[in-house]
C-alpha cells in the first residue's frame, strides 16, 4: 500500500536540511552563526543606528549532552521585532519580513528559523528570544517549533519595562556542532563581514573565551534601500494572478501604473495596445456628443503643427472623416487621418478623452493573464528598473572596509551603473587590493559578496570566480604569486543564487558582463599602479647598481693610476638618481 | 741575433699601458664625468683580412663603453678590475690562467656569470691595452713543447739570468710562462719544424731529426696555443729561422698551419702572433696520392669545411687552392702516422728530406 501524506514547510526543511546549509556539525554551526548574524545586520540596517552585533559561542553547561553541544547567543541593536510577530518569526519556517522587493541579506525567511530548528532537533531545547522595538516594553519568549505543523510553541513569555528605550533582539539557543573545525571559516566569515560592513561593531567570544573584536571605522552607512514594485520583465503568471486578485484598480492602465515598477501612463497605454488589451469604438458608431468631445480633445492637445494635429478642425470636418473612413476602431482611424502624430500621443489623447476601454483587471480570464505576462516579456518599451531599491556599499565605504580588514598597500574600487537581469535590478561593485598585509599565496585570493554577505563555499562554481579565471591577468601585469585580493560584490533585489544555502551565484549573462566590466576597470587601474611600482623598483635597482660599481671603478682606477686619493664620485651617484625617495 | 725583441722592455710597456688606462679613467672621474672608454669594435662586421699585414685586422669602427649606461657598468667595472688584476700580476711577476681570473673576480665582488664572460672581458682588456693576455701574465691551460739546440735566459722571478739549453730534456720543454718570457741567447739551428701531434714529436726526437736537419722541434698539440704562436713568431723574427709546419693531411690540419701563418679572426686585435713566412710542409693531398698513403674517406663535415676554406681570404695562395681542390677531388685524408706503413723511420729518412727540398 502506498500512503500519501502532507508535510509542513518546517517538516520539509527538517528532512532536507542539507539544502539550507546544515549538512554536518561543522557546516551547521557555521550556517547557524552566519544566518543569525545576517539577520542581526539586516535589523540594524533598518534601525538606522550604527550596528552593534554581539556573538557568543560557548559550551553548553548541560553535561548530559556531551562536548559537541554549544550555546549560541547573538544580539543586536536593530529595530527589534513587534511582539506579536516574535513567535512566528522564530518558530515558523518561511515567515519573515523580507519578501519585499528591496535589497536585504536574507530573502527566504528561512535561515534564522532553520538555525533554531537545527538546534531543536539536535538538543531538544527551547530558544530564548528577547526583543524590543524601542517601545516601553521588552518581550522575552521561550519557544519551540512544532515541526509537523510549522507552528511556534510558546513555552514562556514575560514582559519587562523598557526604561532606556532599548531596541534590538537577543537570541540564545543550543545546538550541536564542531567549532574547532568550523573555526577558520567562522573567523574568515566574520572578517569578510566586517570588511563589507565597516560601520558595524562585531564582537565574537568563542568557546575558549577568546575575544574577536571587529571595530567600526566609520559611522557612515550606505543609503537604505527603498521598497520597490515588481518590474514587468520580472513578473510571472503567479505574481500577476495575485496582483490581479487583490487590486482595486478598475482599468488596465491604472492597474499597470499602480502595481509595476516605472510604468507611467504612456508606457502603460503603449504596452496594452501592443499586447492587444485596448478596445476602442468603431468611429462610425460615435454619437454626436462623442464627436464633439473628440474634436475638443484634439484642439486642446498641445501637439500641433507639422507632426501634430491640424489647428482648426471643426466638428463638421470630423464627421466627414468618419463617414469616409475604412478604419474599424478609433486608434486606426486617428492614425490614418493624422499622419505624423505618434501613436503614443493618440493613445494618450483617446485615454484622456475617455475613448479607451479595457477590461477590469479583476475580471481577466486566466488565458488573458498568461497572455499579459507573455506580452510583457516581449514588449521592449519598458524602462529599466531604477536602483533605489538597491543598497550597494559605495566606493568610499568599500575602500574603508578593505583598508580596515586587509591593510593593503594599494586599493582600487569601482561601482558599476545599475543593470538588470530578468527585470531584477543589480549593481556590481569590484575592488582589488594589493600588497601590505595581504599574504602572497599560490593563487590570487577572491572575496565574493552578495548583498553584503560573504560567500565562502563552492567558490569554483561561482560566476565571479569563472569570470576571474577567464581573464588574461598577465595583460594587467598580475601573476598568481602576487599578494592580491580581488573582491566582487553583487547586490540585487534578487541575487541569482543557485541554492538556498546562498553559496554561489549562478551564470547569468547580464551579471557576467557587469562583473567582467567591473573587474576590467579595477584591473586596469591596478596595472597602472603595478607599472609605476615596477618603474620605481627598476630605478631603485638601477641606482643600486651604480652605487655598487662606481666606487669599485674609482678604487681600481686609483690603484692603477698609482694615486693616493680616490676621485669624488658623489656627484656622479647623485646624477644617476632619477627621483628622490 | 738580428732583431732582438727585448722581453723586459715589453713588460715595461705593458705596465705603462695598464697604468695609463687607470689614469685616464681617474681623470674622467675627477672631471665629474662617468668614466668611459673607446676601443675598436671586434664585431664580425669590423674584422677584415689585410693582405699587407697578412693577417686579420680590426677596421675603423669603434665602440664606446660608458659606465653611465646601466647595462655597461658591470662589464665596465670588471674590465677595470681585470686591468688592476693584470697590473698586479705583471708588477709582481706572477702568472695566472683564465680560470684564475674567473675565480679571482669573486673576491672583489665583481663576479663573472661564467667562464666565457670572464674570457671576453680579458679579450676586451687585450684590445684596450694593445697586448696579448700572455703579456700581462694570463696564460691558457693548453701547453705545447719545444726541443732543440736553443739556449735561453730566464727572466722569471728566482731564475733571472740563469741560462738553459732546450735540448737538455729528451721529452722536450714545455712552452710555459718561463720559456715565453725568456730572452734568446744562442742557437746553432737552421730551421724550425712544428709538428701537430705528440707521437710524431717524440719519434722525431728519437730519430734525431734535430741533428739530421739541424732543426728546432716544436710540438703544437693540435691548434697551437697563442703563447706557442708568439714563440714561433719570435723564433722566426729574432733568430730568422725558417718555419715548417707538419700536420695531418685534412682540412683541420691545414688550418692549424694557417692559424700559425696568418692568425685567426678572434685575434684580429693583436699583433706578433703570426708568422706569415712559415710554410705548410705536409701532409698535402698530393702526398696522399704520390706516396700512396693509407687514407680515410673525407666526411661530409670535412668537405663542408674545405668549401669554407676555399673562400677564406687567407687561403688565396696557389698552394692552398691547389691542395683544397686535390682534397675535394680524391675525397681522401691521411694522418701523419700513415707513413708508418712504410716502416717507422720512413717519414724521417725519405719523406722529410724530399719535402723540405720541395718546399725550399
Amino acid at each position: 500500500m502506498v500512503t500519501f501524506e502532507e508535510i509542513s514547510p518546517a517538516d520539509f526543511f527538517y528532512r532536507n536540511r542539507d539544502i539550507a546549509g546544515f549538512t554536518n556539525p561543522v557546516r551547521a554551526i557555521f550556517s547557524a552563526l552566519r544566518e543569525l548574524v545576517e539577520n542581526a545586520l539586516d535589523a540594524t540596517d533598518l534601525s538606522g543606528v550604527p550596528s552593534e552585533v554581539y556573538i557568543r559561542l560557548s559550551h553548553d553547561n548541560d553535561t548530559e549532552l556531551g562536548d559537541d553541544v554549544y550555546r549560541l547567543r547573538i544580539g543586536d541593536n536593530g529595530c527589534g521585532i513587534p511582539a506579536r510577530h516574535i513567535p512566528s518569526a522564530f518558530g515558523q519556517v518561511l515567515f519573515g519580513s523580507k519578501y519585499k522587493l528591496k535589497q536585504a541579506r536574507g530573502t527566504f525567511g528561512l535561515g534564522g528559523t532553520m538555525a533554531i530548528l537545527y538546534g531543536q532537533i539536535t538538543t531538544h531545547k527551547p530558544v530564548n528570544i528577547v526583543s524590543s522595538t524601542g517601545t516601553s516594553r521588552i518581550y522575552k519568549y521561550a519557544l519551540m517549533i512544532d515541526i509537523q505543523r510549522n507552528r511556534p510553541l510558546i513555552l514562556d513569555r514575560t514582559i519587562q519595562i523598557n526604561k532606556e528605550q532599548w531596541h534590538g533582539t537577543f537570541i540564545e539557543f543550543s545546538l550541536e556542532g564542531d567549532y574547532s573545525r568550523a573555526m577558520p571559516k567562522i573567523l574568515e566569515y566574520l572578517k569578510q563581514t566586517a570588511l563589507v560592513t565597516p560601520y558595524a561593531n562585531i564582537t565574537f567570544v568563542d568557546p575558549k573565551g577568546r575575544l574577536y573584536k571587529f571595530t567600526r571605522v566609520t559611522t557612515k552607512t550606505p543609503p537604505p534601500p527603498k521598497e520597490t514594485l515588481p518590474h514587468p520583465y520580472g513578473v510571472d503568471v503567479e505574481t500577476m494572478q495575485r496582483l490581479q486578485r487583490i487590486t482595486d484598480c478598475q482599468t488596465m492602465p491604472d492597474f499597470m501604473q499602480k502595481h509595476f515598477h516605472r510604468v507611467g501612463e504612456t508606457i502603460s497605454l503603449s504596452f496594452l495596445d501592443f499586447a492587444g488589451f485596448i478596445r476602442t469604438s468603431d468611429p462610425k458608431n460615435l454619437k454626436g456628443e462623442d464627436i464633439s468631445r473628440l474634436v475638443k480633445a484634439i484642439k486642446k492637445n498641445k501637439k500641433k503643427g507639422k507632426n501634430g494635429f491640424s489647428h482648426n478642425l471643426s466638428v463638421k470636418e470630423m464627421q466627414h472623416f468618419i463617414r469616409n473612413t475604412q478604419s474599424g476602431n478609433l486608434v486606426d482611424f486617428m492614425k490614418t487621418h493624422f499622419k505624423g502624430v505618434e501613436k503614443s500621443v493618440i493613445l494618450r489623447l483617446l485615454h484622456a478623452a475617455g475613448f479607451i476601454r479595457t477590461k477590469a483587471p479583476r475580471k481577466l480570464r486566466s488565458d488573458e493573464i498568461v497572455k499579459l505576462v507573455r506580452m510583457m516579456k516581449k514588449f521592449d518599451g519598458f524602462l529599466p528598473p531604477d536602483a533605489s531599491c538597491l543598497s550597494p556599499l559605495g566606493e568610499d565605504l568599500l575602500k574603508v572596509g578593505i583598508l580596515k580588514e586587509l591593510k593593503p598597500e594599494y586599493i582600487v574600487v569601482s561601482q558599476r551603473k545599475p543593470s538588470t537581469y530578468s527585470g531584477h535590478p543589480f549593481i556590481v561593485e569590484t575592488a582589488i587590493a594589493y600588497g601590505g598585509d595581504i599574504p602572497a599565496k599560490d593563487d590570487i585570493l577572491i572575496y565574493r559578496f552578495a548583498n553584503r554577505i560573504p560567500l565562502l563555499y563552492d567558490e569554483a562554481s561561482d560566476i565571479c570566480v569563472k569570470v576571474i579565471r577567464s581573464m588574461n591577468w598577465r595583460r594587467y601585469k598580475v601573476s598568481p604569486s602576487m599578494p592580491i585580493v580581488i573582491l566582487v560584490h553583487i547586490c540585487s533585489t534578487k541575487v541569482p543564487y543557485k541554492t538556498v544555502g546562498k553559496e554561489f551565484i549562478a551564470d547569468r549573462p547580464e551579471v557576467k558582463k557587469e562583473v567582467l566590466n567591473g573587474l576590467r576597470e579595477v584591473a586596469r587601474q591596478l596595472q597602472h599602479f603595478l607599472t609605476k611600482k615596477e618603474y620605481v623598483a627598476r630605478e631603485r635597482r638601477r641606482l643600486d647598481v651604480f652605487s655598487k660599481y662606481l666606487p669599485k671603478i674609482a678604487k681600481f682606477s686609483t690603484n692603477l693610476a698609482g694615486k693616493e686619493k680616490e676621485p669624488n664620485i658623489k656627484v656622479l651617484l647623485r646624477s644617476a638618481r632619477k627621483f628622490e625617495d | 741575433m738580428k732583431t732582438k725583441i727585448s722581453v723586459s722592455e715589453k713588460k715595461k710597456e705593458v705596465l705603462e699601458n695598464l697604468r695609463n688606462f687607470g689614469a685616464r679613467l681617474y681623470g674622467q672621474m675627477e672631471e665629474g664625468a662617468f668614466p668611459w672608454i673607446k676601443m675598436p669594435s671586434r664585431s664580425i662586421q669590423n674584422i677584415f683580412y689585410s693582405p699587407e699585414v697578412r693577417q686579420y685586422i680590426l677596421g675603423d669602427k669603434a665602440v664606446r663603453r660608458s659606465s653611465r649606461n646601466i647595462r655597461h657598468i658591470r662589464p665596465f667595472t670588471q674590465l677595470v678590475w681585470a686591468a688592476y688584476f693584470a697590473y698586479e700580476l705583471a708588477k709582481n711577476r706572477k702568472t695566472s690562467t683564465l680560470r684564475d681570473v674567473y675565480y679571482s673576480a669573486q673576491a672583489f665582488d665583481v663576479a663573472f656569470k661564467d667562464q666565457p664572460e670572464s674570457n671576453s672581458i680579458i679579450t676586451d682588456l687585450e684590445t684596450v691595452v694593445g697586448f696579448a693576455r700572455e703579456d700581462f701574465n694570463v696564460f691558457p691551460e693548453e701547453r705545447s713543447a719545444i726541443f732543440g739546440d736553443l739556449t735561453i735566459e730566464y727572466t722569471v722571478r728566482g731564475y733571472e739570468g740563469r741560462q738553459y739549453n732546450l735540448m737538455s730534456h729528451p721529452d722536450g720543454v714545455m712552452i710555459g710562462p718561463a720559456i715565453t718570457s725568456a730572452e734568446f741567447v744562442k742557437t746553432s739551428t737552421d730551421m724550425v719544424i712544428a709538428i701537430e701531434k705528440g707521437g710524431l714529436f717524440t719519434r722525431f726526437i728519437e730519430e734525431e731529426v734535430h741533428k739530421k736537419f739541424n732543426a728546432l722541434l716544436v710540438l703544437l698539440g693540435g691548434q697551437a696555443p697563442r703563447a706557442s704562436r708568439h714563440f714561433i713568431y719570435r723564433l722566426n723574427k729574432e733568430l730568422e729561422l725558417p718555419v715548417h709546419i707538419f700536420t695531418d693531411g685534412d682540412p683541420w690540419g691545414m688550418h692549424i698551419a694557417m692559424v700559425i701563418i696568418s692568425g685567426s679572426a678572434n685575434a684580429a686585435h693583436l699583433r706578433d702572433l703570426t708568422t706569415p713566412d712559415a710554410r705548410w710542409s705536409g701532409v698535402w693531398a698530393t702526398d696522399i696520392v704520390d706516396y700512396r698513403l693509407p687514407s680515410d674517406e673525407l666526411t661530409p663535415v670535412d668537405i663542408k669545411r674545405l668549401y669554407e676554406l676555399q673562400k677564406d681570404p687567407r687561403y688565396k695562395g696557389d698552394l692552398w687552392q691547389k691542395e683544397i681542390k686535390k682534397f675535394l677531388k680524391i675525397r681522401k685524408k691521411a694522418e701523419q702516422e700513415a707513413f708508418s706503413r712504410y716502416g717507422l723511420t720512413y717519414i724521417v729518412d725519405k719523406y722529410l728530406p724530399e719535402k723540405l727540398k720541395e718546399v725550399a
